[in-house]
């Protein structure tokens, strides 16, 4: 089925309005269920890939009665192919500390942590100052919130929630077993509203216009707008923001070189989708309207017909073997089974068939890893080596 | 009230509390579901995802031991998709497994192994991952050897060195393909705090951690006609010693021990126990020593509480993470090293012995012991005191290897001189059993008059709680005795060394003002030894521990100082607790150590 919709430009995240203090001043004043409602009909999900409902991940949050609570911005952006949440930082901080303060001020926390990845570190002096400047207006408000820096140390994994707690907790990170979810039980062990930096920029918009500006974009089950890193092939790679439910061929029509092969959307951890799949490729998270619908962080690395697709698999496994943790037996050995296996088959040391064990595996891994890590190997696993099986052989 | 609610496992209803996890109510339900990073011993880790199962509108398969049971719940332990995927994953561990099974200590009783001839993995076609790898095996520690190639990665010696232990010295560096169990700066683990307890070979699953085994050399010893080669066995040995050999937990086996010690062909066969005893008479006169030093003296030199130093694992940890508190541990030798320092002077005497002609070899449930057996200090005799450690799982070994069909054996008796022993000897195998021993005898020396529990079974310094406390009022004691009058002794007991960390805290702090402390660095004491029987669980040790009391119950003689043998070193030899010769042999000094 080809989809209809057309490649829509937004403009809000980085649109610098300078009116956080209007923002953040007018949002306290409302109640907490009346911020809620907005944005559970805002209907945002997340934007670091996952796709949860946001509204309703800061309802069952707010609902766990008095105990401390935090708010975590998780600014580990590491999937290859994603800088959108570097430039939020720089550009627009304010929005993203606003709505950190303002989902404190829903939850109920008065402490708030950005956890920076490693190699942002030279974002740090900025944000700071920022953070000064954005608690010197709180106290004048009389919102009692603070927010400090986490600094990452470069582990892809810990940008997995959970690791993401371990690690700003002293430990290694290394992700938790689920239940408990962060709502109930997260950073130091008490709930926890995690939202990637994205995320936290869109429900700056939502306050401000009120949830029916952000609903009004997109598709249904993929509302609103959506900042897209486009990187490889392009002969104008950047950040983009765009309305979500675009198809394929629409995008690659904006941003490819008139020879892309395929797409890899969601990075080393995300699908990589074929030219004879463009038409009915839709991005958003999975609903009944469009064909395929591919979920998200963000990233759409372009590929044209002089890359080897065994060598971006090659590649993408090479990160997984690495940037595993190393806990669970299927992510850990799988990663390492998968990379070998794929080089073996291409020398010939092993049989073409032995691809079918490898993909039965990564199905293996998909049911049984601990985190969305191991779990989510088989997405780029499985269509490269279905969608370009030659190229792994030959 | 925890809220019970409804689940079903393969069709098969059953009813539990809620936050229990499948595993649990799968066992309740009489459904066996495999594990490997699971122990009852330790914190649900859910890496190894053996354990996985179907639950009914669940995308993904959920592990077993860490997913608690919700209602209506319906789970599936044999689904298509969890075995197709259980099996994949015993393969992957395989892979990755240096899985040269008859060249392996543990061949036969690793958990690995079993879950692979459970499953008949007979293809196996993923590619080896052990060549590439550059695995080293650390085998410079006198108890423990580490083989990286064995290790699964579950952490179970990483949560036993940090739950049980409170240690650390085990834990998890680097990610990914890399990812592995390792010491501080990847040292040998006899460079780096490790207590030598061992607890992490009786928690590990598979071969990566095994005790340094002396099987061949006692073997050599034994064969070698111009040796006298003495054996001596701890107390925890004859009610472990079974469950190596065919018998339940909690079997008694004394007897046939000796039988077989016998058998195997050992010159004489002689009792720790016995030199257990002779502690008692020099810790309880120690510590009443102690007591008049601080009580009468008020010299500040004295330090209480005393603590206990049977325990080699506890030594080293204090020397490690206290040794400011080295001058608190009894000056007393564990009665292994009493009795190897015994066995070159006052044995080689009696029975006219050259000591040099003489192997001492001891049978423990321990590694630190033999750690302890090659520390430079012991060598009070003019020689090594111990030559060989065995645990009682070598010692199994060497039983299995002789031919030996334990079942049938006859009771046999320990040889004389230092082979008689009391009850209270006995129970030193036990958490608390040091310091009930102790409390026996000196209670009697300073009062005349017998413990007053019935039985003599001092009851609140029995069971497993971590730490026990006890307080002992002292009445009417004989006139030499007149100042502990209405002293009330307070005692306190831990094993495990997360638990000797907090009564060492306490102390620190001044908290608790114990007169007298006994630490065991294992969970449940000797008995549940880092060269004990594996496995290992709460129901085994508290098993254990029933036969420690049910053989001192048994005895006819259930206070050290009763023992006739030990009356005779006394006269014939040592002259009285805490003379000079006991000084020379029977009493040590303690080395500081660095925790880094």
């Amino acid at each position: 089925m080809a989809i209809s919709y057309q490649l829509k430009r937004a403009d809000f995240i980085f649109k610098n309005e300078n009116d956080w203090e209007d923002v953040l001043s007018k949002s306290i004043k409302r109640t907490p269920s009346e911020l809620i409602n907005e944005l559970i009909s805002s209907e945002l999900k997340g934007r670091g890939g996952a796709g949860f409902p946001t509204g309703l991940k800061w309802k069952l949050t707010a609902e766990v009665p008095n105990v401390t609570k935090y708010v975590i911005c998780n600014a580990d952006e590491g999937e290859p192919g994603t800088f959108k949440d570097r430039e939020i930082l720089s550009m627009v901080p304010f929005k993203v500390l606003t709505a950190m303060a303002i989902c404190g001020h829903v939850i109920g926390a008065k402490e708030g942590y950005i956890y920076l990845r490693g190699e942002y570190f030279f974002l740090q002096p900025e944000l700071k100052k920022a953070i000064k400047e954005f608690e010197y207006y709180c106290k004048e408000i009389k919102l009692d919130f603070t927010i400090r820096i986490f600094m990452g140390s470069g582990a892809y994994i810990c940008g997995e929630e959970t690791a993401l707690f371990e690690s700003m907790e002293g430990k290694r990170g290394e992700p938790r077993n689920k239940p408990p979810f962060p709502s109930d039980s997260g950073y130091m062990g008490k709930p926890t509203v995690i939202n990637n930096v994205e995320t936290l920029a869109h429900t700056y918009t939502i306050f401000k216009y009120g949830a029916k500006r952000f609903y009004d974009l997109g598709v249904q089950y993929s509302r609103g707008s959506k900042l897209f890193s486009v990187s490889g092939d392009s002969p104008k790679p950047g950040i983009y923001e765009l309305e979500l439910g675009m198809s394929l061929t629409d995008f690659i029509e904006e941003f490819g070189d008139g020879d892309t092969k395929a797409v890899q959307v969601g990075g080393a951890s995300g699908f990589l989708v074929p030219r004879k799949r463009f038409a009915e490729t839709a991005i958003g998270f999975q609903g009944k309207l469009v064909g395929i619908s591919l979920p998200t962080g963000g990233s759409m690395m372009l590929f044209n017909s002089s890359r080897s697709m065994f060598n971006v698999l090659d590649n993408y496994l090479e990160f997984f073997r690495e940037e595993s943790c190393g806990q669970c037996t299927p992510c850990r050995v799988g990663c390492q089974q998968l990379l070998k296996g794929i080089k073996a088959v291409k020398r010939g040391e092993k049989n073409a068939r032995y691809l079918d064990k490898l993909l039965r595996l990564t199905e293996t891994m998909k049911l049984t890893a601990k985190c969305g890590l191991g779990q989510s190997v088989a997405n780029s696993f499985s269509s490269i080596v279905e969608n370009f099986r030659e190229e792994m052989i030959y | 009230m925890t809220k019970k609610i409804k689940i079903s496992i393969n069709g098969i209803f059953v009813e539990v509390e809620e936050g229990t996890t499948i595993l649990d109510a799968a066992r309740k339900a009489g459904v066996i579901i495999p594990t490997l990073c699971y122990h009852k011993d330790l914190c649900i880790a859910g890496n190894c995802r053996v354990c996985v199962v179907e639950v009914a509108g669940q995308k993904r398969l959920a592990a077993a031991c860490a997913t608690p049971c919700e209602e209506e719940m319906e789970i599936y332990t044999n689904s298509l998709n969890v075995l197709h995927s259980r099996k994949q994953i015993i393969e992957l561990l395989l892979s990755e497994h240096n899985a040269d099974c008859t060249s392996c200590f543990k061949n036969g009783n690793c958990e690995l192994q079993k879950l692979a001839s459970d499953y008949k993995i007979l293809k196996q076609d993923f590619i080896r991952l052990v060549p590439f790898k550059n695995y080293s095996i650390d085998k410079y520690s006198p108890s423990i050897i580490k083989d990286d190639s064995k290790c699964i990665r579950c952490q179970r010696c990483v949560r036993t060195c940090a739950e049980l232990q409170g240690i650390n010295a085990l834990t998890v560096a680097y990610k990914g393909d890399q990812m592995k169990i390792t010491t501080f700066f990847e040292k040998p683990i006899n460079d780096v705090v490790c207590s030598t307890c061992g607890q992490c070979i009786n928690h590990c699953p598979t071969g990566a951690l095994v005790e340094k085994n002396y099987i061949e050399k006692v073997w050599d010893a034994i064969t070698d006609k111009s040796k006298h080669v003495i054996v001596q066995t701890a107390p925890a040995v004859r009610i472990g010693l079974g469950e190596e050999l065919g018998f339940p937990v909690g079997e008694r086996v004394t007897g046939k021990m000796v039988a077989a010690l016998k058998r195997l062909g050992f010159d004489a066969v002689m009792d720790t126990d016995f030199t257990a005893d002779l502690t008692i008479m020099e810790e309880g006169t120690e510590l009443l020593q102690r007591l008049k030093g601080v009580l009468v003296d008020h010299n500040p030199e004295v330090k209480l509480p005393m603590a206990t130093s049977c325990s080699p694992g506890w030594i080293k940890y204090i020397e490690h993470i206290f040794p400011d508190f080295l001058n608190h541990l009894s000056t007393c030798k564990s009665p292994q090293q009493m009795f190897g320092a015994l066995a070159k002077t006052y044995y080689a005497k009696a029975r006219n012995l050259a000591p040099e002609n003489i192997v001492s070899v001891s049978i423990m449930p321990c590694t630190a012991k033999k750690f302890e057996a090659a520390r430079p200090e012991m060598h009070d005799s003019g020689y090594r005191d111990v030559d060989y450690v065995l645990t009682t799982r070598e010692l199994a070994i060497m039983i299995k290897q002789a031919g030996i069909d334990f079942m049938k054996l006859e009771d046999a008796h320990f040889d004389r001189l230092m082979g008689e022993s009391t009850g209270a000897a006995v129970i030193f195998g036990a958490t608390g059993g040091v310091m009930e021993a102790a409390l026996r005898t000196v209670y009697e020396l300073v009062t005349g008059r017998e413990v007053p529990f019935k039985n003599l079974d001092i009851t609140p310094v029995r069971g497993m709680e971590g730490v026990r406390e006890a307080t002992i009022k002292i009445e009417n004691p004989l006139e030499e005795w007149a100042f502990l009058d209405g002293i009330e002794l307070k005692c306190a007991v831990a094993h495990g060394l997360v638990n000797a960390k907090k009564v060492m805290d306490s102390i620190r702090t001044g908290q608790s003002d114990y007169h007298f402390v006994e630490i065991m660095a294992c969970p449940g004491g000797c008995l549940g030894g880092g060269g004990q029987p594996i496995p290992t669980s709460l129901e085994i040790r508290r098993k254990r521990a029933e036969a420690i009391y049910a053989e001192d119950a048994g005895m006819p003689l259930r206070k050290s100082h009763q023992n006739p043998e030990i009356i005779k070193i006394y006269t014939d030899f040592l002259g009285q607790p805490m003379s000079e010769k006991s000084h020379h042999l029977l009493h040590t000094h303690y080395t500081a150590r660095e925790r880094f």
